[in-house]
């Protein structure tokens, strides 16, 4: 946020990828103010973890750029931090939990060097913030669901970064979890932080975000929650195949979709 | 059969030192191999490095180690990246990908390898060593050019240790820090090659694979931790690979390959059975303790119903219950065996022709009862 421009924490333009044949994500727009929480929402195979996946140069575009606060990502890479989806990592690593959180300081700690005394107190820190510190010198197979995912965003945490893009951090976690997870990204956004999560569960889009961004391969909508996130453009989202309808503005009951777990 | 014998031989303890090395190297590059999932990769190397020793002598006319191992190298980065292309297209599977490639290069290897044999002297017999291993064969100075590659492969990984720990464990989210996961991932394979390249006479091209997985395999029994792992597959390596050579150098006519890997095999299966937490025997005796301990606060737990049940009824005999009665309150269970244990522990004792709960015994029932956090 030091840029001058940077009151878009994120700028996506004419992106497109294709997998094959088959376009993933098509021509999409997205602009993210800075400060914000943001969801993700759509069907499955909508794009969402291609959005960033394409985002993060994960994977290559046919067409489009990303700009993070003004500039090109590539030139950004040290203030975005990425949650992957917990589902993508071998749990049964020979490694610890504090040792995973430390990996979020290797960016800056540059090559050749390893982590030292001030590299695991960010990564204690970090663990204190998502309640996980007991589980420190635990090797990390020994933990749930819930407790990965919060691993995971306590390495995101150590990283210090200014936009973070999580990937279904809710996916299958526990009441405990979840609400850590809340508490955290309300935090982020206090300091500043801007947050972009691919989400599922419907019911809690009001309650936990300001902004959603809809997506069906092209970006369907997006904006404010009271504004984007209607009736309408669901139902265009999502097409026909949910049984999902909002009842009204204030307080959309969740459908079938809200279940269903997505992978691309 | 003495195997420290042949070593007062310099000559075998120049041999042993080479293979010893060959198998720690392939120990440390084969923890990380085995932990990407790439321990196949390993032997679509090795097998594709055979074609590159033949072209070599063909080409060159030499037998000499660095230039056979510079021609293994090359057809084994080759081979290498034909494996990962292969596997990342999505028309062929994975395993039949490693199959193809594996064995169409090991075919071309050994038509190479029977023309040289057919066309050339007795003396370019002598390629057919780099199939099963000869360590016997290693000259002094083969020996330095095995150290001196494996010794500048283990100062990368150290150097670069957090590096390919990240990449190992979480390519995602290393991409996303700005790691240059490709070249990391690349550089990676390229020191496997150079850790089977430089085994590749002494162990030989058929098995050299099970030098990089079988160390590593092992390691991962001992240790939750990624640097013990590293250095613990070092040492199995070393192991394995010395004992091979004294076997190999003691029995007539054994090439080095399959001692090396017997002796790398049996630390493996040893590991999978005895080491703690995570071995089969470990395992098997932690599932009967646990239920040995189930069984026990059972019976606390059943004695002291019974006793607040005869209480009341003012029994004389010190509410003693035979081991017929206990038995009636957990079906199929018979629980003599962990009164004896209770016993001994001083819970209960006998009274009569039967048990009853001791002070002790029934503070600790009533705290199991309660269920705050006894259980554990």
């Amino acid at each position: 946020m030091k840029d001058a421009d940077g009151s878009l924490a994120l700028h996506v333009e004419d992106l497109t990828v294709a997998y094959g044949e088959r376009p993933a994500l098509w021509d999409v727009d997205l602009d993210v103010p800075a400060g914000v929480l943001m969801a993700v929402l759509g069907p499955n195979g909508a794009g969402k973890t291609t959005l960033m996946k394409a985002v993060l140069g994960l994977v290559r575009p046919v067409a489009g750029r990303v700009l993070v606060h003004g500039r090109p990502y590539a030139e950004q890479r040290r203030i975005v931090g990425y949650v992957p989806q917990r589902g993508s990592v071998d749990w049964d690593f020979p490694t610890t939990v504090l040792d995973v959180v430390t990996m979020g300081r290797y960016a800056s700690l540059g090559w050749f060097r390893s982590p030292g005394a001030a590299e695991r107190k960010a990564a204690t820190d970090a663990l204190d913030e998502v309640g996980m510190a007991p589980f420190a010198s635990r090797h990390i197979s020994q933990l749930s669901g819930g407790q990965q995912q919060r691993v995971f965003l306590a390495r995101a945490l150590a990283q210090d970064a200014s936009l973070y893009l999580m990937d279904e951090p809710f996916q299958g976690v526990d009441a405990t979890t979840e609400r850590a997870i809340v508490r955290v990204l309300r935090d982020l956004r206090s300091r500043g932080r801007t947050v972009v999560v691919v989400h599922h569960d419907l019911q809690t889009v009001r309650e936990y975000f300001d902004r959603v961004a809809l997506l069906n391969v092209r970006r369907v909508a997006d904006g404010p929650v009271s504004e984007a996130f209607t009736e309408e453009n669901l139902r265009a989202a999502y097409g026909g195949r949910t049984a999902f309808v909002p009842r009204d503005a204030t307080g959309p009951e969740t459908g079938d979709l809200a279940a269903s777990p997505v992978r691309e | 059969m003495d195997l420290a014998a042949p070593l007062l031989d310099y000559t075998v303890r120049t041999v042993t030192l080479g293979t010893a090395a060959v198998g720690a190297v392939g120990g440390v590059l084969g923890a990380f191999a085995v932990l990407r999932r790439q321990g196949l990769l390993g032997d679509a190397v090795s097998h594709a490095a055979l074609p590159g020793v033949a072209l070599a002598f063909l080409l060159t006319g030499s037998k000499d180690l660095p230039v056979l191992a510079a021609g293994a190298a090359i057809a084994g980065w080759a081979g290498s990246l034909v494996v990962l292309r292969v596997v990342r297209s999505p028309r062929v599977k994975e395993d039949a990908g490693l199959g193809i490639v594996l064995s169409t290069f090991f075919g071309l290897g050994l038509v190479l390898l029977t023309f040289i044999q057919r066309s050339g002297d007795a003396a370019q017999a002598g390629l057919d060593r780099f199939l099963f291993g000869q360590a016997a064969t290693l000259l002094e100075s083969d020996v330095r050019t095995v150290t001196g590659v494996g010794a500048v492969a283990i100062v990368l990984v150290l150097l670069l240790w957090k590096e390919f720990k990240l990449v190992s464990f979480d390519p995602g989210f290393a991409a996303g820090i700005g790691l240059p996961v490709r070249a990391l991932d690349t550089g990676l394979t390229l020191l496997t090659v150079a850790a089977v390249v430089i085994g590749l006479q002494s162990v030989g091209v058929v098995l050299m694979s099970a030098v990089l997985v079988a160390p590593a395999a092992a390691a991962r029994q001992w240790t939750d931790r990624l640097g013990p792992m590293v250095w613990i597959s070092a040492g199995f390596g070393a192991a394995s690979g010395a004992a091979g050579a004294l076997l190999s150098s003691t029995v007539d006519r054994l090439p080095t390959g399959p001692a090396v890997v017997l002796c790398a095999t049996a630390i493996a299966a040893a590991s999978l059975a005895f080491a703690p937490r995570r071995g089969l025997a470990w395992a098997a005796v932690a599932a009967w303790q646990r239920r040995r301990r189930i069984h026990s606060e059972a019976v606390l737990i059943d004695m002291l119903a019974l006793e607040s049940g005869h209480a009341t009824m003012h029994h004389a005999d010190e509410n003693a219950h035979s081991a017929e009665v206990l038995r009636l309150g957990r079906a199929g269970v018979d629980p003599r065996r962990t009164l004896a244990l209770l016993a001994a522990r001083g819970l209960v004792r006998a009274v009569g022709g039967g048990f009853a709960l001791t002070d002790a015994g029934r503070d600790e029932a009533a705290r199991l009862r309660g269920g705050d956090g006894g259980a554990r």
